[in-house]
Protein backbone atom coordinates (compact mmCIF):
# COMPACT_ATOMS: atom_id res chain seq x y z
CA UNK A 1 0.00 0.00 0.00
CA UNK A 2 1.12 3.63 -1.17
CA UNK A 3 2.42 5.83 2.14
CA UNK A 4 -0.17 8.81 2.39
CA UNK A 5 0.66 12.13 0.94
CA UNK A 6 3.68 10.71 -1.28
CA UNK A 7 2.62 12.45 -4.20
CA UNK A 8 -1.21 13.55 -5.23
CA UNK A 9 -3.65 11.02 -6.81
CA UNK A 10 -4.63 13.04 -9.31
CA UNK A 11 -8.26 12.48 -10.55
CA UNK A 12 -9.68 15.57 -12.04
CA UNK A 13 -8.63 15.05 -15.39
CA UNK A 14 -11.81 16.61 -16.60
CA UNK A 15 -10.15 19.95 -15.19
CA UNK A 16 -7.39 19.66 -16.42
CA UNK A 17 -4.38 17.29 -17.51
CA UNK A 18 -0.26 17.48 -16.88
CA UNK A 19 1.39 18.25 -20.06
CA UNK A 20 2.77 15.46 -21.86
CA UNK A 21 7.04 15.04 -21.77
CA UNK A 22 6.60 15.14 -25.49
CA UNK A 23 4.58 18.12 -25.86
CA UNK A 24 6.44 20.19 -23.66
CA UNK A 25 9.61 18.94 -25.81
CA UNK A 26 7.93 19.63 -28.94
CA UNK A 27 7.35 23.68 -27.47
CA UNK A 28 10.48 24.21 -25.90
CA UNK A 29 12.49 25.51 -28.77
CA UNK A 30 9.64 27.89 -29.93
CA UNK A 31 10.28 29.67 -26.90
CA UNK A 32 13.60 31.48 -27.30
CA UNK A 33 15.81 29.52 -30.05
CA UNK A 34 12.31 30.26 -32.67
CA UNK A 35 10.72 32.91 -31.18
CA UNK A 36 10.05 34.73 -34.46
CA UNK A 37 6.69 36.39 -34.99
CA UNK A 38 5.13 34.17 -37.43
CA UNK A 39 3.75 37.13 -39.34
CA UNK A 40 6.84 38.67 -39.77
CA UNK A 41 8.55 38.64 -43.64
CA UNK A 42 12.24 37.87 -43.18
CA UNK A 43 13.80 34.23 -43.02
CA UNK A 44 14.52 34.23 -39.30
CA UNK A 45 10.29 33.86 -39.10
CA UNK A 46 9.56 31.59 -40.95
CA UNK A 47 10.64 28.53 -39.06
CA UNK A 48 7.38 29.72 -36.67
CA UNK A 49 5.27 30.32 -39.65
CA UNK A 50 6.19 26.83 -41.25
CA UNK A 51 5.52 25.54 -37.64
CA UNK A 52 2.11 27.07 -37.36
CA UNK A 53 1.02 25.47 -40.10
CA UNK A 54 2.29 22.72 -39.33
CA UNK A 55 0.47 22.56 -36.23
CA UNK A 56 -2.64 23.34 -37.78
CA UNK A 57 -2.15 20.56 -40.34
CA UNK A 58 -2.29 18.08 -37.20
CA UNK A 59 -5.63 19.57 -35.74
CA UNK A 60 -7.35 19.58 -38.92
CA UNK A 61 -6.45 15.60 -39.46
CA UNK A 62 -7.07 14.58 -35.88
CA UNK A 63 -10.57 15.70 -36.53
CA UNK A 64 -10.86 15.31 -40.40
CA UNK A 65 -10.97 18.91 -41.49
CA UNK A 66 -8.84 20.88 -43.74
CA UNK A 67 -6.63 23.08 -42.05
CA UNK A 68 -7.86 26.20 -43.86
CA UNK A 69 -10.59 25.17 -41.76
CA UNK A 70 -8.97 25.56 -37.88
CA UNK A 71 -8.18 28.89 -36.31
CA UNK A 72 -5.98 28.76 -33.37
CA UNK A 73 -7.73 30.66 -29.93
CA UNK A 74 -7.02 31.55 -26.54
CA UNK A 75 -8.96 27.91 -25.60
CA UNK A 76 -12.18 26.72 -24.81
CA UNK A 77 -13.80 29.67 -23.58
CA UNK A 78 -12.66 31.76 -26.44
CA UNK A 79 -13.86 29.49 -29.47
CA UNK A 80 -17.31 28.73 -27.62
CA UNK A 81 -17.83 32.11 -27.54
CA UNK A 82 -16.64 33.00 -30.96
CA UNK A 83 -18.75 30.42 -32.46
CA UNK A 84 -21.73 31.30 -30.59
CA UNK A 85 -21.82 35.31 -31.08
CA UNK A 86 -19.83 35.22 -34.27
CA UNK A 87 -22.17 33.10 -35.90
CA UNK A 88 -25.47 34.23 -34.47
CA UNK A 89 -24.48 37.58 -35.73
CA UNK A 90 -23.49 36.83 -39.25
CA UNK A 91 -26.60 35.08 -39.43
CA UNK A 92 -29.45 37.00 -37.79
CA UNK A 93 -28.40 40.87 -37.19
CA UNK A 94 -30.62 42.25 -34.30
CA UNK A 95 -32.04 38.92 -33.16
CA UNK A 96 -32.73 35.30 -33.79
CA UNK A 97 -33.54 32.26 -32.13
CA UNK A 98 -30.37 29.80 -30.65
CA UNK A 99 -31.47 26.39 -29.20
CA UNK A 100 -28.37 24.98 -26.96
CA UNK A 101 -29.11 22.58 -23.69
CA UNK A 102 -29.38 23.05 -20.49
CA UNK A 103 -26.26 20.64 -19.46
CA UNK A 104 -23.80 22.78 -21.46
CA UNK A 105 -20.55 24.06 -19.80
CA UNK A 106 -20.73 27.93 -18.73
CA UNK A 107 -18.82 28.78 -21.53
CA UNK A 108 -21.93 28.55 -23.93
CA UNK A 109 -24.60 28.79 -21.41
CA UNK A 110 -23.42 32.44 -20.21
CA UNK A 111 -22.50 33.25 -23.83
CA UNK A 112 -26.29 32.55 -24.42
CA UNK A 113 -27.26 34.34 -21.54
CA UNK A 114 -25.39 37.28 -22.58
CA UNK A 115 -27.19 37.09 -26.33
CA UNK A 116 -30.90 36.52 -24.66
CA UNK A 117 -29.89 40.57 -23.35
CA UNK A 118 -28.94 41.64 -26.79
CA UNK A 119 -32.19 40.39 -28.12
CA UNK A 120 -31.45 37.06 -29.30
CA UNK A 121 -34.37 34.07 -27.90
CA UNK A 122 -32.46 30.63 -26.58
CA UNK A 123 -33.82 27.44 -26.31
CA UNK A 124 -32.41 25.67 -23.46
CA UNK A 125 -33.48 21.87 -24.03
CA UNK A 126 -34.05 19.99 -21.65
CA UNK A 127 -32.05 16.21 -21.15
CA UNK A 128 -32.95 13.25 -19.93
CA UNK A 129 -32.29 10.90 -16.80
CA UNK A 130 -28.50 10.60 -18.14
CA UNK A 131 -28.21 14.00 -19.39
CA UNK A 132 -28.64 13.00 -23.73
CA UNK A 133 -30.73 15.66 -25.25
CA UNK A 134 -33.53 14.15 -27.08
CA UNK A 135 -33.15 14.71 -31.34
CA UNK A 136 -36.67 14.80 -32.03
CA UNK A 137 -37.04 18.20 -29.64
CA UNK A 138 -34.36 19.43 -31.44
CA UNK A 139 -36.37 18.95 -34.53
CA UNK A 140 -38.98 20.69 -32.55
CA UNK A 141 -37.96 23.32 -30.93
CA UNK A 142 -36.56 24.68 -34.68
CA UNK A 143 -38.26 27.83 -36.29
CA UNK A 144 -37.42 30.03 -38.47
CA UNK A 145 -35.79 32.38 -37.12
CA UNK A 146 -33.58 29.61 -35.82
CA UNK A 147 -30.13 30.88 -36.30
CA UNK A 148 -27.83 28.43 -34.31
CA UNK A 149 -28.07 24.89 -32.56
CA UNK A 150 -25.16 24.26 -30.15
CA UNK A 151 -24.59 20.71 -28.42
CA UNK A 152 -21.74 19.66 -26.82
CA UNK A 153 -20.43 16.27 -27.47
CA UNK A 154 -19.47 15.60 -23.95
CA UNK A 155 -20.38 16.87 -20.84
CA UNK A 156 -17.42 18.04 -18.89
CA UNK A 157 -19.33 17.29 -15.14
CA UNK A 158 -21.48 13.67 -15.84
CA UNK A 159 -18.96 12.38 -18.81
CA UNK A 160 -22.75 11.53 -21.35
CA UNK A 161 -21.60 11.44 -24.63
CA UNK A 162 -24.30 13.40 -26.58
CA UNK A 163 -25.77 11.95 -29.71
CA UNK A 164 -24.27 14.69 -31.82
CA UNK A 165 -24.74 12.91 -35.53
CA UNK A 166 -27.91 13.01 -35.25
CA UNK A 167 -28.41 16.28 -34.04
CA UNK A 168 -25.82 17.36 -36.84
CA UNK A 169 -28.30 15.72 -39.29
CA UNK A 170 -31.11 17.73 -38.40
CA UNK A 171 -29.65 21.07 -38.58
CA UNK A 172 -28.42 20.38 -41.31
CA UNK A 173 -31.68 19.04 -42.97
CA UNK A 174 -32.93 22.96 -41.60
CA UNK A 175 -29.73 24.69 -43.00
CA UNK A 176 -28.89 26.06 -39.48
CA UNK A 177 -25.06 25.94 -38.72
CA UNK A 178 -24.26 23.55 -36.08
CA UNK A 179 -21.66 23.90 -33.18
CA UNK A 180 -20.56 21.52 -31.08
CA UNK A 181 -18.37 22.03 -27.93
CA UNK A 182 -16.28 18.97 -28.36
CA UNK A 183 -13.51 20.27 -25.53
CA UNK A 184 -14.43 16.92 -23.37
CA UNK A 185 -14.54 14.50 -26.24
CA UNK A 186 -10.95 14.84 -27.81
CA UNK A 187 -8.91 11.73 -27.59
CA UNK A 188 -11.85 10.22 -25.37
CA UNK A 189 -14.14 9.42 -28.50
CA UNK A 190 -13.66 9.55 -32.28
CA UNK A 191 -14.13 13.33 -33.70
CA UNK A 192 -14.67 13.74 -37.37
CA UNK A 193 -16.64 16.71 -38.61
CA UNK A 194 -17.89 15.26 -41.69
CA UNK A 195 -19.42 12.15 -39.62
CA UNK A 196 -20.69 14.76 -36.99
CA UNK A 197 -22.25 16.84 -39.44
CA UNK A 198 -20.94 20.05 -37.55
CA UNK A 199 -19.78 23.37 -38.87
CA UNK A 200 -18.32 24.75 -35.97
CA UNK A 201 -16.55 23.30 -33.08
CA UNK A 202 -14.46 23.76 -30.16
CA UNK A 203 -11.48 22.58 -28.52
CA UNK A 204 -9.26 23.14 -25.52
CA UNK A 205 -5.59 21.66 -25.59
CA UNK A 206 -5.25 21.27 -21.54
CA UNK A 207 -8.25 18.69 -21.37
CA UNK A 208 -5.94 16.29 -24.00
CA UNK A 209 -2.36 16.37 -22.36
CA UNK A 210 -1.67 20.06 -23.85
CA UNK A 211 -0.89 23.36 -22.67
CA UNK A 212 -3.32 26.06 -21.27
CA UNK A 213 -4.66 28.86 -22.79
CA UNK A 214 -4.11 27.67 -26.21
CA UNK A 215 -7.43 26.02 -28.40
CA UNK A 216 -8.82 26.01 -31.81
CA UNK A 217 -12.48 26.66 -33.63
CA UNK A 218 -12.97 24.66 -36.61
CA UNK A 219 -14.75 26.72 -38.82
CA UNK A 220 -16.89 24.37 -42.24
CA UNK A 221 -15.32 26.38 -45.29
CA UNK A 222 -18.49 28.68 -46.16
CA UNK A 223 -19.87 28.96 -42.86
CA UNK A 224 -20.77 32.38 -42.08
CA UNK A 225 -19.03 34.01 -39.16
CA UNK A 226 -18.01 37.27 -37.90
CA UNK A 227 -14.97 38.04 -36.08
CA UNK A 228 -14.56 38.02 -31.73
CA UNK A 229 -11.07 39.29 -31.90
CA UNK A 230 -10.70 42.37 -33.60
CA UNK A 231 -7.53 44.00 -34.38
CA UNK A 232 -3.98 42.78 -36.93
CA UNK A 233 -4.52 40.46 -39.67
CA UNK A 234 -3.44 37.03 -38.15
CA UNK A 235 -5.29 33.65 -38.88
CA UNK A 236 -6.62 35.12 -42.40
CA UNK A 237 -7.98 37.92 -41.08
CA UNK A 238 -10.59 35.70 -38.42
CA UNK A 239 -8.74 35.95 -35.22
CA UNK A 240 -6.64 38.68 -34.22
CA UNK A 241 -3.16 38.66 -31.99
CA UNK A 242 0.17 37.56 -32.09
CA UNK A 243 0.09 33.04 -32.25
CA UNK A 244 0.88 31.58 -29.27
CA UNK A 245 3.85 30.14 -30.66
CA UNK A 246 4.48 27.60 -28.35
CA UNK A 247 0.83 26.69 -27.33
CA UNK A 248 0.28 26.26 -30.76
CA UNK A 249 3.50 23.68 -31.23
CA UNK A 250 1.87 22.05 -27.96
CA UNK A 251 -1.50 21.44 -28.89
CA UNK A 252 -0.96 19.96 -32.92
CA UNK A 253 1.73 17.68 -30.64
CA UNK A 254 -1.04 16.94 -28.09
CA UNK A 255 -3.99 16.21 -30.59
CA UNK A 256 -1.67 14.19 -32.58
CA UNK A 257 -0.80 12.07 -29.87
CA UNK A 258 -4.75 11.97 -28.25
CA UNK A 259 -6.16 10.94 -31.94
CA UNK A 260 -4.16 8.35 -32.41
CA UNK A 261 -4.34 6.30 -29.69
CA UNK A 262 -8.15 6.84 -28.55
CA UNK A 263 -8.77 3.05 -28.16
CA UNK A 264 -5.92 2.56 -26.26
CA UNK A 265 -6.80 5.23 -24.17
CA UNK A 266 -10.20 3.93 -23.54
CA UNK A 267 -9.34 0.52 -22.78
CA UNK A 268 -6.38 1.58 -20.11
CA UNK A 269 -8.53 4.42 -18.48
CA UNK A 270 -11.99 2.67 -18.91
CA UNK A 271 -10.71 -0.58 -17.23
CA UNK A 272 -9.50 1.89 -14.57
CA UNK A 273 -12.66 3.69 -13.79
CA UNK A 274 -14.76 0.43 -14.42
CA UNK A 275 -13.12 -0.88 -11.12
CA UNK A 276 -13.09 2.24 -9.43
CA UNK A 277 -16.52 2.39 -10.14
CA UNK A 278 -17.32 -1.55 -8.93
CA UNK A 279 -15.02 -1.24 -6.02
CA UNK A 280 -17.51 1.92 -4.81
CA UNK A 281 -20.33 0.18 -5.55
CA UNK A 282 -19.37 -2.75 -3.32
CA UNK A 283 -18.23 -0.75 -0.37
CA UNK A 284 -20.64 1.92 0.12
CA UNK A 285 -23.94 1.68 0.35
CA UNK A 286 -26.31 4.42 -0.54
CA UNK A 287 -24.48 5.47 -3.87
CA UNK A 288 -25.46 6.19 -6.90
CA UNK A 289 -23.76 6.91 -10.50
CA UNK A 290 -24.88 9.77 -12.13
CA UNK A 291 -25.17 10.17 -16.08
CA UNK A 292 -25.26 7.28 -18.16
CA UNK A 293 -23.56 3.66 -17.63
CA UNK A 294 -22.26 3.43 -21.18
CA UNK A 295 -22.68 6.65 -23.30
CA UNK A 296 -20.25 8.36 -21.07
CA UNK A 297 -16.96 8.98 -21.05
CA UNK A 298 -14.14 6.58 -20.53
CA UNK A 299 -12.30 8.77 -17.64
CA UNK A 300 -15.75 9.51 -16.03
CA UNK A 301 -17.03 8.90 -12.84
CA UNK A 302 -19.78 10.92 -11.14
CA UNK A 303 -21.02 9.75 -7.92
CA UNK A 304 -23.92 10.70 -5.22
CA UNK A 305 -23.51 9.95 -2.03
CA UNK A 306 -26.49 9.61 0.11
CA UNK A 307 -26.46 11.66 3.57
CA UNK A 308 -23.10 13.91 3.04
CA UNK A 309 -22.20 16.53 1.51
CA UNK A 310 -19.76 16.98 -1.09
CA UNK A 311 -17.23 19.25 -0.54
CA UNK A 312 -16.80 17.74 3.08
CA UNK A 313 -15.71 14.67 0.89
CA UNK A 314 -13.48 16.93 -1.31
CA UNK A 315 -12.09 18.10 1.99
CA UNK A 316 -11.76 14.78 3.57
CA UNK A 317 -9.92 12.94 0.44
CA UNK A 318 -8.03 16.55 -0.32
CA UNK A 319 -6.59 16.02 3.30
CA UNK A 320 -5.28 12.22 2.21
CA UNK A 321 -4.05 13.64 -1.28
CA UNK A 322 -6.86 12.53 -3.59
CA UNK A 323 -7.86 15.76 -5.99
CA UNK A 324 -11.75 15.29 -7.06
CA UNK A 325 -14.26 18.08 -7.75
CA UNK A 326 -17.37 18.57 -7.07
CA UNK A 327 -20.10 19.78 -9.40
CA UNK A 328 -17.25 21.33 -12.14
CA UNK A 329 -14.22 23.11 -11.02
CA UNK A 330 -15.99 26.83 -11.91
CA UNK A 331 -18.89 26.14 -9.82
CA UNK A 332 -17.12 24.80 -6.57
CA UNK A 333 -17.07 27.81 -4.23
CA UNK A 334 -20.12 29.69 -5.17
CA UNK A 335 -22.08 27.50 -3.31
CA UNK A 336 -25.04 26.79 -5.90
CA UNK A 337 -26.05 23.69 -7.32
CA UNK A 338 -24.59 22.07 -10.57
CA UNK A 339 -26.97 23.37 -13.40
CA UNK A 340 -26.24 19.60 -15.22
CA UNK A 341 -27.06 17.86 -11.56
CA UNK A 342 -30.57 19.41 -11.52
CA UNK A 343 -31.36 19.39 -15.27
CA UNK A 344 -30.78 15.38 -15.11
CA UNK A 345 -33.80 15.51 -12.18
CA UNK A 346 -31.11 14.81 -9.04
CA UNK A 347 -33.19 15.52 -5.55
CA UNK A 348 -31.26 18.31 -3.95
CA UNK A 349 -29.87 15.73 -1.17
CA UNK A 350 -28.19 13.69 -4.05
CA UNK A 351 -27.13 16.67 -6.37
CA UNK A 352 -25.14 18.00 -3.16
CA UNK A 353 -23.63 14.61 -2.65
CA UNK A 354 -22.17 14.68 -6.02
CA UNK A 355 -18.42 13.96 -6.62
CA UNK A 356 -16.73 13.78 -9.82
CA UNK A 357 -13.78 11.66 -10.51
CA UNK A 358 -12.37 11.92 -13.82
CA UNK A 359 -9.08 9.26 -14.53
CA UNK A 360 -6.42 9.60 -16.79
CA UNK A 361 -2.16 9.48 -17.55
CA UNK A 362 -1.88 10.51 -13.94
CA UNK A 363 -3.28 7.13 -12.71
CA UNK A 364 -2.01 3.78 -12.08
CA UNK A 365 -3.92 0.80 -10.32
CA UNK A 366 -2.50 1.30 -6.82
CA UNK A 367 -4.07 4.64 -7.39
CA UNK A 368 -7.57 3.04 -7.39
CA UNK A 369 -6.57 0.75 -4.45
CA UNK A 370 -5.37 3.53 -2.42
CA UNK A 371 -8.59 5.68 -3.42
CA UNK A 372 -10.98 2.42 -2.46
CA UNK A 373 -9.02 2.39 0.72
CA UNK A 374 -9.82 6.04 1.62
CA UNK A 375 -12.85 6.99 0.04
CA UNK A 376 -15.09 4.33 1.43
CA UNK A 377 -13.59 5.29 5.31
CA UNK A 378 -13.95 9.08 4.07
CA UNK A 379 -17.62 8.69 3.21
CA UNK A 380 -18.29 6.52 6.60
CA UNK A 381 -16.98 9.35 8.69
CA UNK A 382 -18.98 11.68 7.21
CA UNK A 383 -22.20 9.53 7.49
CA UNK A 384 -20.99 9.28 11.61
CA UNK A 385 -21.35 12.96 11.90
CA UNK A 386 -24.26 13.52 9.69
CA UNK A 387 -28.00 13.57 11.15
CA UNK A 388 -29.41 12.38 8.00
CA UNK A 389 -27.58 9.14 7.85
CA UNK A 390 -29.71 5.77 9.51
CA UNK A 391 -27.61 4.95 12.67
CA UNK A 392 -25.32 1.97 12.45
CA UNK A 393 -22.88 0.27 14.75
CA UNK A 394 -21.54 2.97 17.31
CA UNK A 395 -21.21 6.38 16.65
CA UNK A 396 -20.44 7.94 20.02
CA UNK A 397 -17.50 10.39 20.22
CA UNK A 398 -15.78 11.14 17.79
CA UNK B 1 -9.61 28.52 0.75
CA UNK B 2 -10.18 27.40 4.06
CA UNK B 3 -7.37 28.48 7.09
CA UNK B 4 -5.72 25.69 9.49
CA UNK B 5 -7.98 26.32 11.98
CA UNK B 6 -10.87 25.53 9.98
CA UNK B 7 -9.72 22.70 7.93
CA UNK B 8 -8.65 21.06 11.91
CA UNK B 9 -13.13 21.64 13.31
CA UNK B 10 -13.46 19.55 9.49
CA UNK B 11 -11.08 16.51 9.60
CA UNK B 12 -11.45 16.23 13.66
CA UNK B 13 -14.59 17.76 14.66
CA UNK B 14 -15.24 18.28 18.51
CA UNK B 15 -18.11 16.66 20.22
CA UNK B 16 -19.52 14.61 17.46
CA UNK B 17 -22.53 12.56 18.07
CA UNK B 18 -25.94 12.42 20.62
CA UNK B 19 -26.76 12.55 23.97
CA UNK B 20 -28.59 9.86 24.49
CA UNK B 21 -30.00 11.69 27.68
CA UNK B 22 -29.74 15.83 26.77
CA UNK B 23 -31.58 18.04 28.82
CA UNK B 24 -32.16 19.98 25.58
CA UNK B 25 -32.29 19.15 21.77
CA UNK B 26 -32.88 21.15 19.06
CA UNK B 27 -32.37 21.32 14.97
CA UNK B 28 -31.46 23.89 12.48
CA UNK B 29 -31.85 23.55 8.98
CA UNK B 30 -31.22 26.24 6.22
CA UNK B 31 -33.12 27.26 3.67
CA UNK B 32 -30.60 28.20 1.32
CA UNK B 33 -28.55 25.02 1.06
CA UNK B 34 -30.40 22.45 3.03
CA UNK B 35 -27.64 21.81 5.77
CA UNK B 36 -29.02 20.30 9.05
CA UNK B 37 -27.19 20.81 12.51
CA UNK B 38 -28.42 19.08 15.26
CA UNK B 39 -27.30 20.02 18.65
CA UNK B 40 -27.62 18.05 22.50
CA UNK B 41 -27.30 19.75 25.39
CA UNK B 42 -26.66 18.65 29.01
CA UNK B 43 -27.90 21.43 31.20
CA UNK B 44 -27.22 21.71 35.21
CA UNK B 45 -28.11 24.44 37.10
CA UNK B 46 -28.35 26.80 33.56
CA UNK B 47 -24.74 25.94 32.47
CA UNK B 48 -23.78 23.91 29.90
CA UNK B 49 -22.12 21.05 31.23
CA UNK B 50 -21.88 18.42 28.21
CA UNK B 51 -22.56 19.29 24.10
CA UNK B 52 -22.69 16.94 21.33
CA UNK B 53 -23.90 17.90 17.60
CA UNK B 54 -24.90 16.43 14.15
CA UNK B 55 -23.94 18.03 11.00
CA UNK B 56 -24.54 17.47 7.20
CA UNK B 57 -23.21 19.89 5.47
CA UNK B 58 -20.06 21.90 3.52
CA UNK B 59 -17.26 21.74 5.47
CA UNK B 60 -17.63 25.21 6.98
CA UNK B 61 -21.32 24.10 8.26
CA UNK B 62 -19.49 21.32 9.79
CA UNK B 63 -16.39 23.32 11.03
CA UNK B 64 -18.77 25.86 12.73
CA UNK B 65 -20.84 23.38 14.86
CA UNK B 66 -17.90 21.78 15.83
CA UNK B 67 -16.31 25.08 17.08
CA UNK B 68 -19.34 26.42 18.40
CA UNK B 69 -20.03 23.20 20.34
CA UNK B 70 -16.14 24.38 21.84
CA UNK B 71 -17.48 27.92 22.61
CA UNK B 72 -20.65 26.91 24.45
CA UNK B 73 -20.18 24.23 26.96
CA UNK B 74 -19.29 25.34 30.44
CA UNK B 75 -21.35 28.20 29.39
CA UNK B 76 -24.70 29.75 31.07
CA UNK B 77 -28.08 29.33 28.66
CA UNK B 78 -27.93 33.32 28.69
CA UNK B 79 -24.33 33.17 26.99
CA UNK B 80 -24.90 30.67 24.93
CA UNK B 81 -28.33 32.08 23.65
CA UNK B 82 -26.37 35.59 22.49
CA UNK B 83 -23.60 33.56 20.57
CA UNK B 84 -23.76 35.10 17.06
CA UNK B 85 -22.95 33.86 13.88
CA UNK B 86 -20.20 36.60 14.23
CA UNK B 87 -18.05 35.09 17.67
CA UNK B 88 -18.30 31.60 15.20
CA UNK B 89 -16.56 33.32 12.34
CA UNK B 90 -14.37 34.70 14.52
CA UNK B 91 -13.80 31.96 16.46
CA UNK B 92 -12.18 30.15 13.70
CA UNK B 93 -10.21 33.29 12.85
CA UNK B 94 -12.65 33.87 9.49
CA UNK B 95 -14.10 31.82 6.66
CA UNK B 96 -14.70 32.56 2.72
CA UNK B 97 -17.20 35.37 2.39
CA UNK B 98 -19.37 33.42 -0.14
CA UNK B 99 -19.19 30.29 3.20
CA UNK B 100 -19.82 32.53 6.20
CA UNK B 101 -23.60 31.74 5.97
CA UNK B 102 -23.00 28.10 7.05
CA UNK B 103 -22.19 29.39 10.06
CA UNK B 104 -25.85 30.57 11.14
CA UNK B 105 -26.74 27.13 11.48
CA UNK B 106 -24.71 26.56 14.78
CA UNK B 107 -26.64 30.20 16.18
CA UNK B 108 -30.05 28.84 15.19
CA UNK B 109 -29.44 25.04 16.43
CA UNK B 110 -28.19 26.59 19.81
CA UNK B 111 -31.36 28.72 20.40
CA UNK B 112 -33.71 25.71 19.61
CA UNK B 113 -31.89 23.33 21.86
CA UNK B 114 -32.34 25.64 24.40
CA UNK B 115 -35.89 26.79 23.69
CA UNK B 116 -36.51 23.12 23.66
CA UNK B 117 -34.70 22.87 27.16
CA UNK B 118 -37.07 25.73 28.42
CA UNK B 119 -40.35 23.88 26.90
CA UNK B 120 -39.41 20.45 28.93
CA UNK B 121 -39.25 22.28 32.06
CA UNK B 122 -42.16 24.13 31.68
CA UNK B 123 -40.61 27.90 31.00
CA UNK B 124 -41.60 30.03 28.37
CA UNK B 125 -39.99 29.93 24.97
CA UNK B 126 -37.06 32.89 24.22
CA UNK B 127 -37.57 34.95 21.19
CA UNK B 128 -35.17 36.81 19.23
CA UNK B 129 -35.60 40.41 19.71
CA UNK B 130 -37.80 42.00 16.97
CA UNK B 131 -35.93 44.69 14.93
CA UNK B 132 -33.01 42.75 14.27
CA UNK B 133 -31.49 41.39 10.99
CA UNK B 134 -32.77 38.11 10.79
CA UNK B 135 -30.05 36.83 8.75
CA UNK B 136 -27.12 38.22 10.14
CA UNK B 137 -25.15 37.88 13.05
CA UNK B 138 -27.98 39.15 15.27
CA UNK B 139 -26.97 40.81 18.02
CA UNK B 140 -30.11 40.80 19.96
CA UNK B 141 -28.64 41.87 23.65
CA UNK B 142 -28.64 45.72 21.47
CA UNK B 143 -24.66 45.50 20.75
CA UNK B 144 -25.08 45.04 17.11
CA UNK B 145 -22.39 47.02 15.65
CA UNK B 146 -24.55 47.63 12.40
CA UNK B 147 -24.51 45.87 9.08
CA UNK B 148 -21.74 47.80 7.94
CA UNK B 149 -19.46 47.49 10.87
CA UNK B 150 -19.41 43.32 10.40
C1 LIG C 1 -17.10 21.27 -21.95
C2 LIG C 1 -16.15 22.41 -21.74
N1 LIG C 1 -16.25 23.51 -22.50
C3 LIG C 1 -15.42 24.55 -22.35
C4 LIG C 1 -14.43 24.56 -21.38
C5 LIG C 1 -13.55 25.75 -21.24
O1 LIG C 1 -12.29 25.50 -21.80
P1 LIG C 1 -11.03 26.39 -21.43
O2 LIG C 1 -10.67 26.03 -20.03
O3 LIG C 1 -9.97 25.97 -22.42
O4 LIG C 1 -11.41 27.81 -21.59
C6 LIG C 1 -14.30 23.44 -20.55
C7 LIG C 1 -13.28 23.41 -19.49
O5 LIG C 1 -13.55 23.57 -18.31
C8 LIG C 1 -15.18 22.34 -20.73
O6 LIG C 1 -15.10 21.27 -19.95
S1 LIG D 1 -28.05 42.10 14.46
FE1 LIG D 1 -25.92 42.21 14.39
S2 LIG D 1 -25.50 43.15 12.50
FE2 LIG D 1 -27.63 43.03 12.54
Amino acid sequence: MRAENERPVYMDHAATTPVRPEVFAAMVPYFSRFFGNPSSLYTFARESREAVEEARGRVAAAIGAEPAEIYFTAGGTESDNWAIKGASAAHRRGGGHIITSSVEHHAVLHTCQHLERQGFSVTYLPVDGYGRVDPGAVADAITDRTCLISVMSANNEIGTVQPVAELGKIAREHAIPFHTDAVQAIGSVPVDVDVMNVDLLSLSAHKFYGPKGIGALYIRNGTEIENLIHGGAQERKMRAGTENLPGIIGLGKAIELAAADIEGYTRRIGGMRDRLLAGILDAVPDVALNGHPEMRLANNLNISFRYVEGEAILLLLDAHGICVSTGSACSSGSGEMSHVLTAIGLAPEMARGAVRLTLGDANTDDDIDYVLDVLPRVIERLRSISPLAPPCGDREGT
Amino acid sequence: MYNELVMDHMLNPRNVGELADADGAGEARSASCGDVMKLYLAIDDGVITDVRFQTYGCGAAIASSSIATELIRGKTLDEAWYLSTHDVVNALGGLPEAKEHCSVLAEDAIRAAINDYLARNGLPARETAAGTCSDCCRHDDGSCPGPEKR
